[in-house]
């Protein structure tokens, strides 16, 4: 089916460090060009929030272009701009939101300043069809860690729990560096963990059992800091594969048995699994074995759309345009606190 | 010509639309704010208040110009940013000029002088001046008291803010801030002359802080 008639979304995404521009219309996906300034921060071990909001002004225009050129369009023909106004980096932000509203402006077409987290849900539309309605949504990166309750993208997304300390990712990351693996730390301990026994070591399992929806992974990673001095103190040299498989397997088995007993609990039939984290094998593995024994669903984007990029922003602006909301003013503020429950900001 | 300029590397936020006839250079429409937090809200809409008092559509426009610092780096992007998507979409030439030239050329000064603008951390961006447009030396960011003044005046919001280190009358300090009016004013004149404009690429003159991480904390307290 050709949506040519729906309206093309510009997206632009710079929360993090990825400077991303999507085009969209409706559920289909035109383009999706990414520059991460990734390799810039390894050294530090993290994003350093200076050195990403340099190489968004760098990669902004460029990248721009290269949506434009492989979406074979011209900016004339864009009909709305979508854009992250929150949650990520006050200076990252500022950066991206500052582009949008000139385009927007230039071009003369509504500006919509949108959400990244509920971003992170909306991409699945462009693999995967309309989400159906509702549908619980676990998003997992470097940054957040979420449990949410959709009923609409645009206009109905409610938290069922977060992290309380440490996302995720930030925890693969930490592990990572305590075991000497490079930064980021999700795909080094994703393939270390392949040649480990997962049952060699048992990590505790954060907010296991406690009857809520939020998560916690500082104190694994603590957990994880202990076994490896215990193992300098003893003598014991510490196996990486061992270590790797049975921290990731503390984190996985946490994210879906709470993601599923979500589904199970409020009568929900379609898990999507999103953000940078949903690119680990462990755990599109365990989430599907454990959906299928609950009878849900399982949508997961492909990894290029789980990371951060400008797709999910336009497909976010699509839905949002499409619902009809008024679109952002031209004096729209960053918010680095966007609280999920606002797809679109006020 | 027809040029869009502003400048948002100070706490100031200032827009103008500057128009060349033959070889006289006049200010359309402008306006100026002091708001050091909200450059990201206040400058697209005021380019739409602005283009809307000098009756122009942004169509109609055949350059922009903007401030390409040094400045705090935050708003310094956001003018960045703007000036580069505003270009693309309209598909007309952004050049740079520098922050303190526009605020050299404002202050309309016959005899040498220093421009200096706020660096934070207790540093100024300052730079020589002949006369308001002619710069006689790179940018430089520094203390104010390793300043070399040679004893000459000290204009702009470094100079107000360390007027005790210059030795001079805190009010000698004017103007403290670019106009925008000035900034398309020096580079409609530039081009005018077929001199070249910097690109519009930001003035840091620092690096990045960020520190490369140690080894990892001990989370246990033990003798080896």
């Amino acid at each position: 089916m050709s949506g040519s008639d729906l309206p093309l979304i510009l997206g632009i995404e710079t929360s993090c460090d990825e400077t991303g521009v999507g085009l969209v219309r409706g559920c289909e996906l035109l383009s999706d060009e990414v520059a991460s300034s990734v390799e810039q921060h390894a050294r530090f071990g993290g994003v350093v929030p200076e050195v990403a909001s340099r190489a968004h002004l760098e990669a902004m225009s460029p990248t721009v272009q290269r949506a434009l050129d492989s979406a074979g369009v011209q900016l004339s023909d864009v009909d709305a701009v979508a854009v992250t106004a929150g949650p990520g980096l006050a200076g990252a932000l500022l950066v991206g939101v500052s582009a949008a509203k000139a385009y927007a402006l230039a071009l003369d077409v509504p500006l919509y300043g949108v959400n990244h987290l509920v971003g992170h849900v909306a991409v699945d539309q462009l693999e995967h069809g309309p989400l159906p309605k509702p549908a619980i949504a676990l998003l997992v990166s470097g940054g957040h860690t979420s449990l949410l309750y959709v009923r609409d993208l645009a206009t109905d997304v409610r938290p069922l729990g977060d992290t309380v300390d440490d996302a995720a990712g930030e925890a693969y990351d930490k592990v990572a560096r305590l075991l000497g693996l490079p930064y980021p730390g999700g795909p080094p301990i994703d393939r270390a963990a392949r040649e480990g026994d997962s049952g060699a070591i048992h990590f505790p399992r954060g907010k296991w059992g406690d009857g809520s929806y939020d998560f916690s992974f500082s104190g694994l990673k603590t957990a994880v800091a202990r076994w490896v001095e215990d193992g300098e103190r003893d003598g014991r040299a510490p196996s990486v594969p061992d270590i790797a498989a049975a921290f990731q397997e503390s984190v996985v088995d946490v994210l879906t048995r709470k993601a599923v007993d979500a589904c199970v609990e409020h009568g929900v039939g379609h898990l999507v699994i999103s953000g940078g984290v949903a690119a680990n094998s462990r755990l599109r593995e365990l989430a599907g074995q454990r959906c299928a024994d609950a009878g849900v669903e399982l949508r997961v984007p492909r990894p290029r759309l789980c990371t951060d990029n400008g797709a999910m922003i336009a497909a976010l602006g699509a839905e949002v345009a499409a619902a009809g909301l008024p679109p952002s003013r031209l004096d729209l503020a960053t918010d680095t606190s966007l609280p999920v429950g606002q797809p679109l900001a006020a | 010509m027809l040029i869009l300029a502003f400048d948002t590397a100070t706490p100031a936020i200032t827009l103008a639309i500057c128009e060349s006839e033959g070889g006289a250079v006049r200010v359309r429409a402008g306006a100026s704010s002091v708001d050091a937090r909200r450059h990201g809200e206040l400058l697209t809409p005021g380019i739409r208040t602005v283009a809307e008092q000098a009756g122009v559509a942004l169509a109609d426009l055949t350059h922009i110009a903007v401030g390409v610092g040094p400045g705090p780096y935050t708003g310094l992007r956001v003018g960045l940013a703007t000036g580069h998507a505003l270009a693309g979409a309209l598909g007309i030439p952004c050049h740079g000029v520098a922050t303190l030239d526009a605020l050299a050329f404002a202050s309309g000064r016959q005899a040498p002088f220093i421009a200096a603008s706020d660096a934070r951390r207790k540093e100024v961006f300052w730079a020589r001046y002949e006369d308001a447009d002619t710069r006689t030396g790179e940018i430089a960011v520094d203390r104010p008291a390793d300043v070399e003044t040679g004893g000459l005046p000290v204009i702009g919001h470094g100079a107000r803010m360390y007027s005790e280190v210059f030795g001079q009358d805190p009010e000698a300090a004017e103007p403290l801030y670019p106009s925008a009016a000035a900034l398309g004013e020096v580079a409609l004149r530039r081009l005018l002359a077929g001199r070249d404009l910097p690109e519009p690429r930001p003035l840091y003159l620092r690096r990045p802080d960020a520190a490369q991480p140690g080894a990892p904390k001990k989370v246990r307290q033990w003798q080896a």
